[in-house]
């Protein structure tokens, strides 16, 4: 099982869009830095026909840091220790940038 | 003149005499850093200092010209929102000069 | 002196922090103004998301940028324009916004293009 990290916006590049099409039922995916915009309410459409089994997540500091409140609630918010965590849990970590 | 030391306290310095740290900061090290420059701190200079200092704690960038001017006019009245005026306390670039001693980064974009 | 004036537009294209492109144009804006030149800056695609209040960059290291472009106004920066669509997109409310900006349709933002002598993109 795999945690797929992803650091760009839904519009700045094709990273979101190759990441959703790539993932396996019980990886798990991160928002980070840029990507945590795709946890706008805006964007929830692209996220209804991940596998049920995938969870997401979102980093609380990079959502904090560009003002983002109200965000799509299928990301669980977690903090950098957190991010570690999930890294060493899974036995494979890919970067989609 | 890379470290002074001001009652105990260790304060580094760039190469340009802007303070390494911000929170190094205090009046007697302005006092200090305004020497330095060959100015001797009055009331006039405290106000520019204060509000450049309320300045950078609201848009985090220390201003250059123009804007000092504005901010100053808007806070203290037109007489003093005068670039000849700020060159009284601050000669040569206010803006340069007056953030060094506020204990502020150099503004960027000042000509 | 009149005579050598040139209008700029920059446009905006980056949303903040992922990288230093937002940062870029602010500097290059302030600039410009310092030099005293007619100066209009355009919030496009993703750019418009550092139009977003309340940035609480410290934990990430880096500067406020929202902090940063309330201080336009202080430049006499104050020809600001945004993409009607980049926020619909988005589902930005433009009465959210802080700054003083003019929503703009995409012929208005064609015409803004044509209507300036210079135009530098980030």
């Amino acid at each position: 099982m795999t945690l797929h990290t992803i650091n760009k916006t839904p519009a700045e590049s094709g990273a979101l869009k190759d990441c959703l099409s790539a993932l396996s039922e019980g990886d798990a995916l991160i928002l980070i830095e840029n990507a945590v915009y795709a946890a706008m309410p805006a964007y929830a459409e692209l996220f209804t026909r991940l596998p049920g089994s995938v969870q997401g997540y979102l980093l609380d500091a990079d959502a904090q840091a560009r003002g983002l409140q109200d965000l799509n609630p299928d990301f669980r918010v977690i903090d950098y220790d957190g991010f570690v965590e999930l890294s060493c849990r899974y036995q494979k970590v890919v970067s989609w940038f | 003149m890379d470290v002074i030391i001001i009652d105990g306290q260790t304060v580094e310095q760039d190469p340009e005499g802007y303070l390494r740290k911000l929170t190094d900061w205090q009046p007697v090290v302005a006092e200090h850093l305004a020497r330095q420059e060959g100015i001797e701190l009055s009331e006039a200079h405290w106000e520019i200092l204060n509000l450049l200092r309320d300045f950078y704690q609201e848009y985090e960038m220390s201003p250059a010209m123009r804007p000092l001017v504005k901010a100053v006019a808007a806070k203290l009245g037109p007489d003093k929102g005068k670039s000849i005026y700020l060159m009284s306390l601050f000669p040569g670039s206010p803006p340069k000069l007056a953030s060094k001693i506020a204990g502020l980064p150099k503004p960027t974009n000042c000509l | 002196m009149s005579e050598n004036k040139k209008s700029f537009l920059i446009i905006n294209r980056k949303a903040p922090y992922g990288s230093s492109a937002a940062r870029d144009a602010l500097d290059v804006a302030l600039t410009i103004s310092v030099f005293e030149q007619p100066l209009s800056l355009l919030f496009l695609d993703d750019a418009v998301l550092q139009l977003l209040p309340s940035h609480k960059p410290d934990q990430i290291g880096q500067k406020n940028l929202s902090a940063n472009l309330a201080m336009l106004e202080m430049y006499d920066i104050d020809q600001l324009y945004v993409s009607r669509t980049s926020l619909e997109q988005r589902g930005i409310n433009p009465d959210t916004i802080q700054l003083k900006i003019k929503p703009l349709t995409e012929p208005e933002i064609a015409l803004l293009i044509k209507q300036h002598d210079q135009v530098l993109s980030f």
